[in-house]
């Protein structure tokens, strides 16, 4: 194999510098492939770091923040849950089968790392635009993957979001959540555990595949990324589950005092990881590494990021006991080294000394940058365009072209191949509801999951983008009937050595700072993943939330379906007309200018305090909110869903039709409810001080709109459901 | 009455069954490992779904080489009542219990949906809580269920009445419009000649609770109890 010099292993002249002052010495090429993988931005966030200290992380539900595998929030009864959302876009440009597939299985290792059983899992992808052969490719390729890998497992995909904008063209996003449920006490962490304890690698042979991934995932694609196909793992997700049984059965059994999954820099990462948590040191022999291929050198051994294998630490006397179980399992388990109280990670190839590392200047010592960040051109010129100044489009014209949109027309055609229903939980299922809603078997209780960003209002606005993405997150979770309790995200942009990208992070993590220190939803873990760039630029900055919330009681879960004629249907917030980095405007003009709408934070939880008790009421059937395409979709999905039409009357006083229709302003919903509950609703509306506007009644064949009595527009729902239903499905015939 | 839920490595619906027959339906209830083959002690038996050995060769091929199969080969010889479902049901076919193979679905792709069944027998150990001519609404999930037998086998499957379920619109209206996976003859479960096991693609389990939006599944495992039942009064 031809050797690498520092510089194509991604590192700086002063990063090399710093690595010959630590070690006294020139290092060895193990020792600078172990300095290079953990010094890259997918491990170190060296980018990031500064930035990420911004995040509220601390509440009285919080159990485990940032820091290990995944966060861990209180659900009460002495259980948990454990989650993460994490990233595999480069992967996925280069093999989108592969790279997405290994990606869950990236995540599943995270959850059940901490003990936890995993209970579910989400998918926020986003690709170019659908009229382009190789985004097609891409795109049936990674939900193939991700169908592949997450049904095998028996973990259902519940939910997460599919977005399409040629940002993305060249540099696809495919960020994989998972949550896990775990009792409290059986939390486990990643540890070293005592002075001579053995240190045990599990689960997989370790092959030649993946080495380097890590220093992949941190730099820009180019036309030379697909030369890095070998970069790319191939997962096993048979072994996945046997390796998911078997350590769930350590747990179980108390056999362990520490584990750590081997991802992103494979050996060096989770022994680094697992010995610096407590100052410890490590000697491995990488003879003792059960190995798929002959003659692997001792760097291939610690950088190979072949999937499925997991690093164990034996509570004394135990090891045995470890190699029964997975005897069972069929699977290999060999010690391969024991912890030191020296600091340092000592690599022998059988007797001889290979290379030898303190722990500490693989982990802390990562070079931390604070950069300047820059406001770029566009962000003024593109925030005063006004959408008032164009001609409205017709609104019939303009509410089908919505409806067919692939970012907002239904996306059964992703979901229907994930398994949704295994483990028999999913309450409400993929597309009926703003969000999943899970029970939690043994209880009365739910749990509620959701992905979101949009990513357009963000690259328009980072700090409101933010906000925005935080925002909808908690709202999305109170429409289904859950408390939004915490969140994790995906920090995904472009090459952060940019200033304008910098200033992009920046503004993003500020504003979602704000926001989810206001909604009371701590970020408990997350994931960064930057250089998201092509020749052709950087994707939109897309900060992914993922966020969980709590349904004391399973049965008042609630969905976006219209029920029954006769039904109220009611607007819970203001009508707003801002039109500014809309999807209408997208769509009819092929603009993506404007000025995001106005936040407030005080009036988003506000609304969500306010369908919460409404729900926990009973006043309301049916819950959806104002987002991707405005009021009238919002609406129109509803009534799809619900096989049932409409008719509304709004008084729009004097606002033009297409901001009032197509709006996308946060801080809204439509709700419905039996007539006699209606007094009661409005009066608890106001109450809680929430602005309240009867809309219309459910019913008939048709959606229809009025203003003040006239009719601007009607679609038979025939027609509507066709084209909402059919949209993704004819772009991939 | 004790009720024994198989468990191959790859399984993954196993816990899933295992739930409603002893939590939902309150039944005596065991795993069984897939190198056990002492089945004396139970009543009946349930291949779950899932993936058995990562379905890496053939669906369901590597699981009947299994100790426990050749028991559960034994244990249906034997009159007892045994239900496979989906990967369950490619094992039964892959074991010889019943006749006919699985090929991928028409699509190529996974599915996960609902679906309709016209159940035609209502007089089986399966569907004595039925009727015939009854629809019932029910899960499916999986990338092969597009079930296929010769000419002849099909011949006798219907001329011996069994085909116990087979795909139709909400209505019951049986066409290829609303049959999801292709399968011969809107086929999607069918019983052995003595009608002790049954074999089907989709998921009862998995609409057997009202939290989960379906209780159709309860008519199947409600009527292999009443049929346990009768047989333990005779």
């Amino acid at each position: 194999m031809k050797e690498l010099t520092y510089r194509e292993m991604g590192l700086i002249d002063e990063e090399y510098a710093k690595i010959k002052e630590i070690m006294g010495r020139e290092p060895n090429y193990l020792e600078l492939g172990m300095f290079s993988v953990m010094w890259s931005e997918h491990c170190g966030y060296k980018n990031s770091r500064p930035l990420l200290k911004m995040f509220p992380t601390d509440g009285p539900q919080v159990i485990q923040g940032p820091g290990e595998n995944a966060g861990v929030v209180d659900i009460g009864d002495g259980q948990a849950l454990v989650f993460k959302i994490e990233s595999h876009n480069h992967p996925s440009a280069i093999e989108p089968y592969q790279g997405a597939a290994t990606g869950v299985g990236g995540i599943v290792r995270d959850i059940f790392t901490m003990g936890a059983r995993p209970i579910a899992l989400l998918d926020s992808l986003r690709f170019g635009e659908l009229d382009d052969d190789r985004v097609k490719e891409l795109f049936s390729g990674v939900v193939a993957g991700i169908a592949g890998y997450g049904n095998c497992l028996g973990i259902p995909t519940v939910a997460g979001e599919v977005y399409f904008n040629s940002s993305y063209r060249g540099n696809p996003l495919v960020n994989a959540m998972c949550v896990g449920l775990v009792k409290t006490e059986e939390i486990a962490l990643a540890v070293a555990g005592e002075i001579g304890s053995p240190i045990m690698i599990v689960g997989a042979k370790t092959g030649r595949d993946g080495i380097h991934g890590a220093t992949f995932a941190s730099e820009e694609l180019s036309e030379k990324s697909s030369e890095k196909r070998p970069s790319v793992q191939v997962g096993d997700p048979f072994m996945e589950k046997l390796l998911l049984e078997a350590c769930l059965e350590l747990i179980r059994e108390d056999l362990i005092s520490g584990m750590q999954d081997l991802g992103a820099a494979g050996l060096t990462s989770s022994i680094a990881e697992t010995a610096s948590k407590k100052g410890r040191g490590v000697e491995v022999d990488v003879l003792k590494v059960p190995r798929r291929e002959k003659g692997m050198t001792p760097y291939e051994v610690m950088l190979s990021e072949s999937q499925e294998r997991m690093l164990i630490v034996p509570r004394k006397g135990k090891e045995e006991r470890i190699k029964e179980i997975f005897d069972k399992w069929g699977l290999d388990a060999a010690t391969i080294g024991r912890v030191t109280g020296d600091g340092m990670f000592k690599i022998y190839e059988g007797k001889q000394l290979v290379g030898e590392v303190p722990v500490a200047a693989l982990t802390e010592g990562c070079p931390v940058y604070i950069r300047v960040g820059q406001e770029p051109d566009y962000y003024r010129e593109y925030m005063d365009f006004d959408p008032f100044s164009l001609p409205q489009t017709e609104p019939r014209e303009a509410l089908l072209k919505l409806l067919a949109s692939p970012n907002i027309a239904s996306k059964k055609w992703v979901y229907s191949q994930y398994d949704y229903q295994v483990m028999t939980n999913t309450s409400v299922l993929p597309g009926d509801g703003d969000a999943a809603v899970l029970r939690i078997k043994g209880t009365s209780k739910g749990v509620a999951l959701t992905t979101d960003c949009n990513s357009r209002f963000v690259y328009l606005d980072p700090y409101k983008g933010g906000m925005l993405a935080v925002c909808e997150a908690a709202r999305n979770l109170a429409c289904v009937g859950a408390r939004p309790l915490a969140l994790t995200n995906c920090l995904n942009f472009g090459n952060p050595e940019k200033p304008q990208i910098y200033w992009q992070m920046q503004g993003t993590i500020e504003g979602m700072s704000a926001a989810a220190r206001a909604l009371n939803t701590p970020v408990v873990s997350g994931n960064v993943s930057l250089y998201n760039e092509t020749a052709e630029g950087a994707v939109y900055p897309t900060p992914v939330v993922g966020m969980v919330g709590l349904l004391q009681d399973i049965s008042s879960r609630c969905d976006m379906i219209f029920r029954d004629e006769g039904d109220i249907i009611v607007l819970l917030g203001r009508f707003r007309d801002e039109l500014g980095g809309s999807e209408y405007l997208y769509r009819c003009y092929g603009i993506e200018k404007g000025k995001v709408p106005a936040v407030d934070l005080d009036e988003e939880k506000n609304l969500i305090e306010t369908v919460l008790s409404l729900n926990n009421e009973g006043f309301i059937k049916s819950c959806h909110d104002i987002s991707d395409g405005g009021l009238a979709v919002t609406l129109a999905e509803s009534a799809i869903k619900g096989e049932i039409g409409f008719s509304v009357d709004i008084d729009f006083k004097g606002k033009r039709l297409d901001g009032i229709l197509f709006s996308e302003a946060p801080g809204r919903a439509v709700v419905t409810a039996q007539r006699e509950n209606l007094l009661a609703l409005q009066e608890k509306a106001a109450y809680m001080g929430m602005q309240v506007q009867v809309l219309g009644t459910v019913g008939g064949p048709d959606m229809v709109f009025r203003n003040s009595g006239q009719e601007v527009l009607r679609i038979s729902l025939e027609e509507a459901s066709l084209i909402w239903n059919r949209a993704i499905e004819s772009y991939m015939k | 009455m004790r009720w024994g839920v198989v468990v191959f490595p790859g399984s993954n619906c196993d816990a899933d069954c295992y739930h409603v027959i002893k939590n939902v339906m309150g039944q005596e209830t065991d795993y069984i490992w897939h190198q056990d083959s002492d089945l004396s002690r139970f009543d009946a038996i349930i291949l779950p779904g899932g993936f058995s050995y990562g379905d890496y060769l053939r669906t369901g091929a590597i699981a009947r080489f299994s100790p426990v199969m050749s028991s559960v080969i034994d244990f249906a010889e034997k009159g007892g009542l045994v239900i496979g479902i989906c990967n369950g049901f490619q094992i039964l076919l892959e074991a010889g219990l019943l006749p006919g193979a699985m090929l991928r679905n028409k699509s190529l792709k996974f599915i996960c949906d609902s679906v309709y069944l016209k159940v035609k027998r209502g007089d089986t150990p399966f569907t004595n809580r039925m009727r015939e001519g009854q629809v019932i609404k029910i899960p499916i999930a999986h990338g092969e269920g597009n079930y296929y037998c010769d000419q002849e086998t099909l011949l006798r499957l219907k001329q011996e009445k069994r085909i116990v379920f087979s795909y139709c619109s909400q209505q019951g209206v049986e066409s290829t419009a609303f049959n999801p996976n292709g399968s011969v003859e809107n086929i999607a479960g069918i019983i052995n000649e003595k009608g002790n096991v049954l074999g089907m693609m989709p998921h009862p389990e998995r609409c057997s609770e009202s939290v989960l939006g379906g209780t159709d599944g309860r008519y199947i495992f409600d009527s292999m109890l009443e049929w346990l039942k009768e047989m333990g009064e005779k």
